[in-house]
């Protein structure tokens, strides 16, 4: 049997660094490794010993393009093991931060990343500098996209990334509800411009369909990426704190990334947009519904590039949730919740723009960090990757090896992968594959 | 160091200032601010900066003849320090953007595990790859021209340095 390999050495246009090998013997595809090759920095290990307060602002460096979503990851686990219940203003205000995260995310993704696949070009920066071209005009549609929810970020929590505002029991300041009109004009402006996106990416006919499970949070009043419980595709539904004894780790000997397996199923799973659309779709905001009807009947779907226009829904949703919220706050000078250090477990988990995030604090009567955890999207995705790739190359290996590549890069760029959070903590049950 | 405007040959009128922007062990968020800058200055900084290394942008990447290597991120292993050095070599400038290539902080952080931190679980990684003994910072590795500190990179900082380099190859006026 004649063998051959090909090799990506580094992943473009994604966050962090990870690369591809694939061993190839006659037309069989016999090994597929997914590198993640960031090198691990033990966050969750440098936080032990650490007073509570400190730990969510540290843990935000574990990513920089979604620490406000670890930031609040760590702040309802702690928060969770000290008996703190936040007040609605609180609750308001992250999710409004949140919403600002997943506008400017999933628009980086979207545009920086993908739309030059779309487009047919190596980069953004061969997108043409006519104003007429359409390739033009979404790139400039994203940056206002992105800085609008940069803003909104800057506003609610400090600043997008690594923000300052957030900490436990509430925040440190109050926003300055002046900045609140500006931000409810430009984003009933923006929605013609999210549209566009939209539409782009659902005639996008680039395609890949596997069966798999999908997992996600679902909250059954709205669609949410901050409350409610985990559900799968066979309804299977899992309060948050028990998420993780239906995690079964794998190690992944040839990646700085471990992977999981989900337990009902014994079987890979996915997290992500394309989750949420598939698993929460009916919960989407009313005017995202039927401003974007035509795209949202595409789901429930198995074509992993649906992420994409997963995503580019969901923006709109989160222009549409955040309207809402704008709209309706009455800010009040509040003080922080907080209560005498309690010995205690809590646990936070809420959907990252990639997928479920887990964070599980443990700790001690002094408020000082015992133990702690953190399952990331990437990681839950990484068996995924690898099957999916593997089909992909199974079916087309009489494709020339440019393309192969090409494809190849393009299928793991749907997944948003992020190297840097998955590189940033350690799990405990090991499974050798 | 005195330079001054030339023109080039192909299908620039004017030389662009030749940048790469290379990430090693952070969280990106310095590469992520930087993006989020392209917002407003996308259009003014193609016509002056030639992006040769950016992967986070680009597939096709060269390291040849670069002006200024902005280099983010701690250098966790032998292999990220040659990386580093192959980056110094083809760089006229290198300038460390961020905590962690100013200060290694915060990755840095396993350099302070006691003895006892260091499990089997951890020990796996650190003999399974190639760790190094320790993180380090940028400038422990290669010599550093120039630092945008911050967590993530202060912006007008970066802002100041990159129109310092665009003043010292003679490339602002033509930006205008």
């Amino acid at each position: 049997m004649p063998r051959r390999n090909i090799t990506i050495d580094t992943i473009t246009k994604i966050e962090g660094s990870a690369g591809l090998k694939v061993f190839i013997e006659g037309d069989v595809v016999r090994d597929l490794q997914f590198i993640v090759s960031d090198y691990r920095r033990f966050f969750t290990i440098a936080v032990k010993g650490r007073r509570v307060v400190a730990v969510p602002s540290f843990l935000s460096r574990i990513c920089g393009t979604c620490s406000v979503a670890h930031l609040f990851a760590s702040l309802m686990a702690i928060e969770s093991a000290q008996g703190i219940a936040v007040t609605e203003q609180t609750k308001a205000l992250r999710r409004l931060a949140n919403d600002g995260l997943m506008i400017r995310d999933h628009a980086l993704h979207l545009y920086f990343f993908v739309l030059p696949d779309v487009l047919g070009v190596d980069s953004i920066l061969d997108v043409p500098d006519d104003p007429d071209d359409p390739g033009h005009t979404l790139l400039h549609d994203s940056f206002d996209i992105k800085r609008l929810g940069t803003d909104i970020s800057n506003a609610t929590v400090g600043a997008a990334i690594h923000a300052p505002w957030p900490t436990v029991g509430g925040s440190l300041r109050t926003p300055d509800p002046t900045r609140f009109p500006d931000l409810l004009a430009r984003l009933e402006a923006i929605r013609p411009k999210v549209l566009r996106g939209i539409d782009t990416f659902l005639k996008w006919d680039a395609s890949l369909v596997r069966n798999t499970d999908y997992l996600g949070l679902r909250n059954d009043t709205r669609f949410d990426f901050l409350e409610g419980d985990v559900v799968n595709s066979n309804g299977r539904r899992i309060i948050r704190s028990e998420f993780k004894n239906y995690l079964q780790y794998v190690q992944v000997p040839h990646s700085h990334a471990e992977g999981y397996r989900f337990s009902d199923t014994q079987e890979d799973y996915l997290v992500g947009a394309l989750a949420r659309m598939n698993l929460n779709r009916d919960l989407l905001h009313p005017r995202t519904r039927e401003d974007a009807a035509f795209s949202v009947s595409a789901f429930p779907s198995n074509n992993v590039y649906h992420n994409n226009l997963a995503q580019a829904i969901e923006i709109l949703q989160c222009v549409d949730d955040a309207i809402d919220i704008l709209r309706t706050i009455q800010l009040a000078d509040e003080k922080l919740v907080r209560i005498s250090a309690t010995a205690g477990t809590g646990v936070g988990v809420i959907e990252a723009p990639r997928g479920l995030l887990y964070h599980m604090a443990k700790v001690d009567d002094k408020g000082i960090i015992e133990d702690y955890d953190v399952v990331v999207p990437t990681a839950q995705n990484q068996i995924n990757i690898e099957n999916d790739l593997k089909d992909y190359f199974n079916e087309n290996l009489d494709k020339d090896e440019e393309t192969l590549r090409a494809n190849a890069e393009s299928i793991v760029r749907a997944y948003d992968p992020c190297m840097s959070c998955a590189t940033n903590f350690l799990k405990i049950d090991w499974i050798r594959r | 160091m005195e330079r001054s405007r030339h023109q080039t040959s192909g299908t620039d009128q004017y030389k662009r200032l030749v940048v790469g922007w290379f990430s090693f062990t952070c969280c990106e968020d310095s590469t992520i601010l930087f993006t989020e800058l392209l917002n407003d200055h996308f259009d003014e900084w193609k016509k002056v900066l030639e992006f040769r290394h950016i992967k986070a942008l680009k597939t096709k990447n060269s390291l040849a003849g670069l002006d200024v290597a902005f280099i983010e991120g701690a250098i966790s292993s032998d292999s990220q320090a040659r990386e580093a050095r192959q980056i110094r070599e083809n760089a006229e400038y290198v300038v460390a953007i961020g905590a962690c290539a100013c200060t290694g902080q915060p990755s840095t952080s396993r350099n302070q595990f006691a003895s006892e931190q260091i499990n089997e679980r951890i020990q796996w990684y650190l003999s399974h790859f190639d760790y190094g003994k320790e993180v380090r910072r940028l400038n422990e590795v290669i010599q550093v021209d120039d630092m945008v500190r911050g967590c993530p990179m202060k912006v007008p900082s970066f802002l100041q340095t990159l129109n310092n380099y665009l003043e010292l190859f003679g490339i602002v006026d033509h930006a205008s």
